[in-house]
């Protein structure tokens, strides 16, 4: 496979599961907004903008439809759910030949519906901020399509190494964004749980869950008793639960070996030895060890292990240079 | 102007369709219907307005989201627009066919005999056919080709020649486009959408497939793979996601199971060409290229070019790669040149060209000059190096001003222009707003050259759909429409 496609595949996957992520935390935040005090929602909101790694040019000012629009709409801010959607797309559209015909129509159907016709989407966006339409189901039908979309791509596309690769991008975005998830929320609630209003830790530790698709998968293993380690353990190294970051990092670690497997490269020693590190401190840690030591920093260093599977995938498959090709 | 034929005048949908002296592609006159359009005119006026329009839209849609849109120059950065499609097909007979066929067979082969002249013993210069002057001064002439065999002495792998029909409905040759012609994938989709949305009266025309045009595509390429690699690996090389042409490239490439490849993914080491894998590097073999010669090899070529591969035409001359089509072929479509195309023929075939030329006046003939400067309101001037339909004057439809300006223009370079009669080419119905109106439109077959030429029955027809325009060229308000080749 060409470096350039693979390196199309992974990014367009990436941008999508960021486009994913972003959209549900949003959704979320908006629904629980409806059930709190405007002094709880301050915390909410910049506790979301945390999780996102607070995006340039983005700040809390009191009003959650209007940071809900930059967001969403705002192509200016590159990590709005609409400048991913379209980098989503422009990477598709680099490897247009790579994909199949279902998987660019229904990407393509989606960029369509988020940037055409510019009027609907300008309307949609001012009523956005003044609250009159429910932004909710839009984010809705961005998330169903988002679905769609991997759902399309698994099964009419070949499972060979492009399709390894859009897994790659996939997970590896997911456990970062779930580790950035798990910090913001332990920074500010577990770390200050005397700032929960009363009756309402529920509903927090609830957002935390939704936001990763993980309430329902959590009540079916721990019940509704929602205890802040169950919920730690589950979203960090549940083996079965999609997004949880063990889940991600095994199956980041499998694409590699697969596209290892396919390429039959030996130069592939060190990023086997990340992602082995990685898998197997997620494999053997139980709960009290990761929250008896420095969290925060546990999770940070999750992330920075995720940017240096990246560095090392970018000088392995697509960065290379020729001297070391026509070497080995 | 004649309203349409009497017996469908009163049919709304045809109130507005007018007949001239120009050739019509449905109707021999008024109340006369060319008999192999007969059935095409009943099933689209029995066909409900509403109909008709949802199916307008579903094409539309399909189009649409299929992502088959081209790239406006000199607009908005990454501007994408949907080729116009209009629903009536255009048919052409089996007997008009056939002498399309044999013409455009002839006309290849001969070039491709030129070219192989010229850029070796240039015999055809020596016995003062076609003037020196006339070659090396054609700005697609490559001194480096000069002496270099190519496979199978093969240099146009892919043509595509651009034809009209006369007020007589013969057909002949306006211009040849051996560099790097587009738009065989509107043909292919076009086929594909009208199937889709006129099943019925695609069954009862006989009409011949086209689909075959990719395998045949691949089959060429192959053909001309460099000796000693029984099994070449083919790329197609495109400039990128922002040509205009970047559907048709990741169409074609898809279709044959080809890399779409970009100058950025080949490297060259020891004149041997390399794509960039994630498995490290792979040896290339075959390049269709939809790169033009000025951009393909920033060290043979236009330095600033960052589309190409430095070091590609080394490895070119090498004999370790091929590239379809050869490099220089552009001086074969020069504009001026053209005037000498039938000369060619006679000269390798001797033969008549079984399809005509446009008469063409050439400025760098003192007696030409003359009467191109007397006649500037009547004729049609074409600038050499330009396409796409910029750079013209066309006579009738200009002011004084813009007829000084050329008269000035072609006296300080008379090599850079040619100038053609005016001529009315066929029209064809067309679904405009409601109604069918008739409507400028050519005719791009695509001719390939590997072991043997083949030209698939069919081509794009392209539509001028301004009223009166005679600019066919998708930049310029220009749409297409399936075309029908029918069998025996």
């Amino acid at each position: 496979m060409l470096s350039r496609v693979a390196d199309s595949l992974y990014w367009m996957s990436r941008y999508l599961e960021r486009a994913e992520h972003t959209t549900r935390l949003l959704d979320v935040n908006l629904n629980l907004m409806l059930d709190e005090t405007p002094a709880s929602a301050e915390r909410r909101w910049q506790r979301a903008l945390q999780a996102l790694n607070r995006p340039k040019d983005t700040e809390w000012t009191g009003e959650p439809y209007s940071l809900t629009q930059a967001l969403t709409f705002d192509t200016e801010n590159k990590a709005s759910i609409l400048s991913c959607i379209i980098a989503a797309r422009e990477n598709a559209r680099q490897v247009r030949e790579q994909i199949s015909t279902e998987q660019w129509h229904r990407l393509n159907s989606l960029y369509l519906q988020v940037t055409r016709p510019e009027l609907q989407i300008e309307r949609q966006a001012e009523d956005f901020a003044k609250g009159i339409s429910s932004p909710s189901d839009f984010l809705q039908s961005v998330l169903e399509a988002v679905h769609q979309f991997q759902g399309v791509t698994d099964s009419t596309m070949n499972h060979g190494e492009g399709w390894q690769f859009i897994q790659v991008g996939r997970y590896l975005e997911r456990a970062s964004a779930t580790a950035l998830l798990l910090e913001a929320y332990h920074a500010d609630l577990w770390e200050h749980p005397e700032l929960i209003g009363e009756g309402y830790e529920y509903i927090d530790w609830m957002g935390l869950l939704r936001s990763a698709t993980a309430f329902e998968a959590y009540c079916k293993v721990y019940t509704a008793d929602l205890t802040p380690k169950h919920i730690f353990e589950f979203l960090l190294l549940n083996e079965e639960f999609p997004h949880s970051i063990r889940f991600s990092i095994d199956s980041v670690g499998n694409a590699l070996e697969k596209i290892q497997g396919d390429s039959g490269k030996s130069r592939a020693m060190a990023l086997q030895r990340l992602s082995g590190r990685l898998k197997a401190s997620l494999s053997y840690s139980s709960v009290d060890e990761v929250l008896n030591q420095d969290v925060v920093g546990y999770l940070e260093s999750i992330q920075s292990q995720c940017r240096a599977i990246h560095t090392t995938i970018y000088e392995l498959y697509v960065d290379y240079s020729i001297q070391t090709a026509l070497a080995g | 102007m004649h309203p349409a034929p009497s017996s469908y005048v009163e049919r709304a949908a045809l109130k507005n369709y007018l007949l001239d002296h120009a050739y019509d592609e449905m109707f021999i006159g008024p109340g006369n219907l060319h008999p192999h359009c007969r059935e095409l005119l009943e099933h689209f006026i029995s066909l409900p307005l509403d109909e008709l329009k949802r199916r307008k839209q579903a094409a539309d849609l399909s189009f649409l989201n299929q992502g088959i849109t081209f790239a406006v120059y000199g607009r908005e950065e990454g501007t994408e627009k949907i080729f116009p499609y209009d629903l009536v097909p255009r048919i052409i007979t089996a007997d008009e066919w056939e002498t399309v066929e044999l013409g455009l067979t002839q006309r290849i082969t001969a070039l491709n005999l030129f070219l192989k002249d010229i850029y070796n013993e240039g015999r055809i210069l020596a016995d003062g056919i076609v003037p020196r002057e006339m070659v090396y001064t054609c700005k697609h002439y490559r001194r480096q080709m000069a002496g270099l065999q190519v496979p199978r002495n093969v240099y146009v792998a892919v043509c595509g020649t651009d034809l009209i029909r006369l007020q007589s409905g013969e057909f002949v040759v306006l211009e040849d486009n051996l560099r790097v012609p587009s738009g065989v994938s509107y043909m292919l989709t076009n086929r594909r959408v009208m199937k889709r949305i006129f099943p019925e009266l695609f069954r009862n025309y006989n009409v011949r497939p086209i689909e075959q045009y990719t395998q045949i595509l691949l089959g060429s390429l192959r053909s001309l793979a460099p000796e000693g690699r029984p099994e070449p690996n083919i790329v197609l090389l495109s400039p990128g996601v922002f040509n205009s042409a970047y559907f048709e490239h990741a169409y074609l490439a898809r279709q044959m199971g080809i890399e779409l490849v970009e100058g950025r993914d080949l490297v060259t080491h020891d004149n041997i060409v390399y794509m960039r894998t994630t498995n490290g590097l792979r040896r290339v073999d075959v390049i269709y290229r939809r790169v033009d010669d000025d951009f393909i090899d920033p060290l043979a070529f236009r330095g600033d070019s960052v589309l190409g591969v430095a070091g590609l035409f080394n490895a070119y001359r090498a004999g370790n790669v091929t590239l379809a089509n050869a490099f220089g072929t552009g001086v074969a479509d020069d504009k001026a040149l053209y005037a000498y195309v039938p000369d060619i023929i006679k000269y390798y075939l001797s033969e008549d060209p079984v399809l005509n030329n446009v008469e063409t006046y050439l400025p760098t003939r003192p007696k030409e000059l003359q009467y191109v400067l007397q006649n500037l309101d009547k004729l049609v001037v074409k600038a050499v190096g330009e396409s796409g339909g910029y750079g013209m004057l066309i006579g009738p439809q200009s002011t004084k001003a813009q007829q000084e300006e050329f008269a000035q223009k072609i006296q300080a370079d008379p090599r850079n222009y040619i100038a053609q009669p005016t001529i009315s080419f066929s029209r064809a119905p067309c679904l405009i707003g409601d109604e069918l109106e008739p409507r400028h439109v050519d005719l791009r077959p695509y001719i390939l050259f590997g072991d043997k030429v083949t030209i698939v029955p069919g081509g794009l027809t392209r539509v001028a759909l301004n009223r009166g325009s005679l600019v066919v060229n998708s930049s310029q308000g220009g749409g297409s429409k399936d075309t029908w080749v029918l069998s025996r």
